[in-house]
Parts: C-alpha cells; sequence; structure tokens
C-alpha cells in the first residue's frame, strides 16, 4: 500500500522498483526547501527515495524488497522517529 | 638567493592552513605545502568539538592558553565567514558533558570545583535530570545529568579547512599540493629550504612545522626530538534527522545537516586508520543509552582518525634551538585551538617569534621528564 492505495509488485522487486511502475515519482519532500523528490541512483547512495515504511522513516525505497502488507507513506522532511518525535 | 616567501608552513590540516591564513592575511608571503591524500589527514577525520570544560587541569599555561582560543572563536568564525562566506557552522552556547551514574556527577562536581581553584575563566555548571531535559528533550532514563559551560562550541571541521585555505588564497597565499617534504634545512641566504623526493624545491625565511605525525622526522632534521604517536579515535555517522540535540557534547553531536556524530573511542592501533565492530556497536550503544529514539537511526558511516600526540598529551609550540627561525606547532586540538593559531601564531611566525605561545610548551619538558 502508497498512501492507501494498492500497489502490485514481482516477487523479489524493491519498492522503487514497484512504484515507478504504478506511476508513482514523487516520494518525499525535502527537509530544507520542500521540494519534491523521487528515486534516482537506485543503489543506496543518494537518499532521494525516503519513505516511511510501517511507521519508520528514511527507509530507502530502492534498497527495501516489497513485501504483501506494507504500508507506505510520502515522507514530508526529515526523519522523526530517530529524534523522538511522532510523524 | 632570496627566499621566495617569508613564511613556508608544511602541513595543510587545520593547524597549517590556520597559521598560514593568519600569516598571510597580516601580509607575510607565505607558502603552504601539503602532502595530498597519502596523508593521514587529522582535520578531515574529526569530531569538531571546541571543547574547554575541564581542559588542562593541572597545566595552567595550556588551560589559559585553550580558554583564549575558545573565547576567539566567535570572532575567527565571523572573520572567515566575511573574507570567504564560508560559514564554519560555529555554534556556541554551551557544550554538554552527559553523566550517567551519581559517581560521574561527583567526578564532574570535582572538576568543576578545581577548575575555579585553578582561575579557569569559564563558567561551568552541573544540571540535574530535570534542568537537563529542559535543553536536552529525549535523554534516556539511565542519564543522571550533565555538565554544562558556557564556553564550549562545535564546528565543522571540513568547512573551517575550507575556509582558511580559502581565505588563504584570496590574501595571495600560495598553495603547492602533493608535495611531500622530505629534506629541510638552513641556508644562510634563502633562509629554510624545504625539498621534496623528486627535488623541487621552496624556500622561506621562516618555516613552521605542522605536518602531524610527519613533524618527528622533518623535526628531527633541525635537532627537535618530538615523539609523536598515533592514537586511533573512531566515529560512527547516521543518517540525517530532523534536529533534536541544540548543543554539542562529549559524545554526541548532530550536524547542521542533521547527521549525528557518535564519538569517540582511544586506541592504540598503530597507524591504521580502520574501524572495529566492537567499537563501532560500543558507539552505538552509547549514544542509545544517552538518546534512545537513535535506535532507529541508520549508521551510514564510520572511520578511524589518529589523533597526534605528544608523550604528555600537551601541544608542543617550538623553535629549533640551532636553527632560529624554524618552528614545530602540533597538538591534538586542531579545531579548538585553530582561532588561536590563525588570529595570533601565524601572524608571529612569520615574524620570526613564538608569539603569545606559552614557553611551558616546548619539547625541552620532555628531556627534562627523561633526565
Amino acid at each position: 500500500m502508497f498512501e492507501g492505495r494498492a500497489i502490485p509488485f514481482r516477487p523479489g522487486q524493491s519498492l522503487a522498483g514497484a512504484l515507478m511502475a504504478a506511476g508513482v515519482v514523487h516520494f518525499r519532500r525535502t527537509p530544507v526547501s520542500g521540494s519534491e523528490r523521487g528515486p534516482w541512483c537506485l543503489m543506496g547512495i543518494c537518499y532521494e527515495c525516503l519513505l516511511r515504511v510501517d511507521g519508520s522513516d528514511n527507509q530507502r525505497a530502492c534498497m527495501t524488497a516489497a513485501r504483501p502488507g506494507m504500508k507506505t507513506e510520502r515522507q514530508d522532511g526529515a526523519r522523526l522517529d530517530a529524534a523522538g518525535e511522532q510523524a | 638567493m632570496t627566499p621566495d616567501s617569508d613564511l613556508i608552513v608544511i602541513g595543510g590540516g587545520l593547524i597549517g592552513s590556520a597559521l598560514a591564513w593568519g600569516a598571510q592575511r597580516k601580509g607575510a608571503r607565505v607558502t603552504l605545502l601539503d602532502e595530498g591524500d597519502v596523508a593521514y589527514r587529522a582535520s578531515r577525520g574529526n569530531f569538531g568539538l571546541v571543547w574547554l570544560q575541564g581542559k588542562g587541569l593541572g597545566h595552567p599555561d595550556y588551560m589559559h592558553w585553550s580558554i583564549k582560543a575558545g573565547q576567539l572563536w566567535p570572532e575567527f568564525s565571523a572573520t572567515l565567514y566575511e573574507e570567504t562566506g564560508i560559514d564554519t557552522g560555529w555554534r556556541g552556547g554551551g557544550g554538554l558533558h552527559f553523566c550517567l551514574s551519581e559517581k560521574e556527577m561527583e567526578a564532574r562536581r570535582h572538576l568543576i570545583a578545581r577548575s575555579r581553584e585553578e582561575g579557569a575563566a569559564i563558567r561551568i555548571e552541573l544540571l540535574d535530570r530535570e534542568a537537563l531535559s529542559e535543553i536536552a528533550p529525549g535523554i534516556g532514563p539511565e542519564v543522571c545529568g550533565a555538565s554544562i559551560s558556557d564556553l564550549d562550541g562545535e564546528v565543522s571541521p571540513l568547512l573551517t579547512l575550507r575556509a582558511l585555505q580559502n581565505g588563504f588564497r584570496k590574501h595571495g597565499g600560495r598553495i603547492v599540493v602533493d608535495f611531500t617534504a622530505e629534506q629541510v634545512r638552513r641556508n644562510r641566504d634563502a633562509g629554510f629550504i624545504v625539498k621534496s623526493a623528486d627535488g623541487t624545491e621552496f624556500s622561506g625565511r621562516h618555516l613552521a612545522i605542522a605536518a602531524g605525525l610527519g613533524a618527528n622526522r622533518l623535526a628531527a632534521q633541525l635537532g627537535l626530538e618530538l615523539g609523536l604517536r598515533p592514537e586511533r579515535g573512531q566515529i560512527v555517522v547516521t543518517d540525517r534527522i530532523a534536529p533534536f540535540l541544540r548543543h554539542p557534547t562529549n559524545m554526541i553531536r548532530q550536524t547542521r545537516e542533521g547527521t549525528v556524530l557518535l564519538g569517540s573511542s582511544h586506541e592504540d592501533a598503530g597507524f591504521s586508520t580502520g574501524t572495529d565492530m566492537e567499537t563501532v556497536s560500543g558507539l552505538c550503544r552509547a549514544g542509545t543509552r544517552l538518546f534512545p529514539a537513535l535506535r532507529a537511526a541508520r549508521l551510514v558511516r564510520a572511520w578511524g582518525a589518529l589523533r597526534i600526540m605528544s608523550a604528555d598529551g600537551l601541544p608542543i609550540y617550538d623553535e629549533a634551538p640551532d636553527a632560529p627561525g624554524a618552528f614545530v606547532v602540533t597538538c591534538h586540538s586542531g579545531v579548538t585551538l585553530a582561532s588561536l593559531h590563525g588570529l595570533e601564531l601565524g601572524p608571529a611566525l612569520a615574524e620570526g617569534h613564538l608569539g603569545p605561545a606559552p614557553r611551558s610548551m616546548r619539547s625541552k619538558r620532555f628531556a627534562l621528564q627523561t633526565a
């Protein structure tokens, strides 16, 4: 699920791959300017594809395998969970 | 033959760059020789604290010297920004030393009393858990309190280094990169000559050796035995997190960009700059005891870097007795002392003296100890 919408995926596919195949390109908003970002390097380095996955912030969609029942959301701004704040 | 510069500085780290910047902006012609990325580069592996509380107890000269550096940081940082447009990220407002037991609280009380007795111009207070929670919410249940001082601060060591080198260039200074100084010698007409393995030479009326662990063999050529040795420290860095920590602390620091640095260890690992899992996991454990929410954070990188330690751990400011005009500057607090090195020591070295550097910090002190 992404923002409440069911997303199909193949076994072993990354979250980033499944979401892009479903037409999603806006994954997060940056903490500084609030601009929209989506996957870029697709190999874990650029940190542009960050999502909130099952309540955890800053999860790299390109490095996370899609699984049934996952709840994913856009991340708006900086990681909050590790700062001791609720999203 | 006249020397090509008033001052040659060997070493493009925080010490050498601060000295060179300071001398050049006061009108000297300075050449800065940097070894390049084959060097150990302590300045680039640094935690970034401007740390004064408790520093130099029992060594009044070193204590007053460090505190003066702390007092100069706001001016230093503002000057670099004015000259280069680079914000070093200096942030004052008080550093926290966390205590995880009543015993540690007692040790801090003792330190505060001693600091006062020795006349340190720094205010240090002990915060109990409740007072600490107000300025550092999110501390874990084991945290008993912290000492806080008005002078401690934090800075980006990389941006500070960049600002110093940019500023130095803007003032007309010359940086020579990938130059490994192999030989230093005195020449009657040209002052000092520094030579690399391939025979390239630079000359200067005065010479400052700020070559970190490489200073041992260079200073020995001028009759100074420094006995510097490496001490490794490891640092762990997390992904970017919303700001939660607005004070620098002895173990954890959140950068302006949001990453969290956890540090730091002290090991004898020879010249290895590697990391080991035991130390890295220990740093992570310590960080999550202080701020349990950090358990959710991702460890992005860890690295090791080598501190430059003298036999007593204090800086060395010295002039070669048989080669006046040749100086050595070395310490393991290149960030804290950068302000003083830049604003006061650099200009003095270009004029051929050690300026305000305490005489008790010469290398002779080691010879006396072993005699």
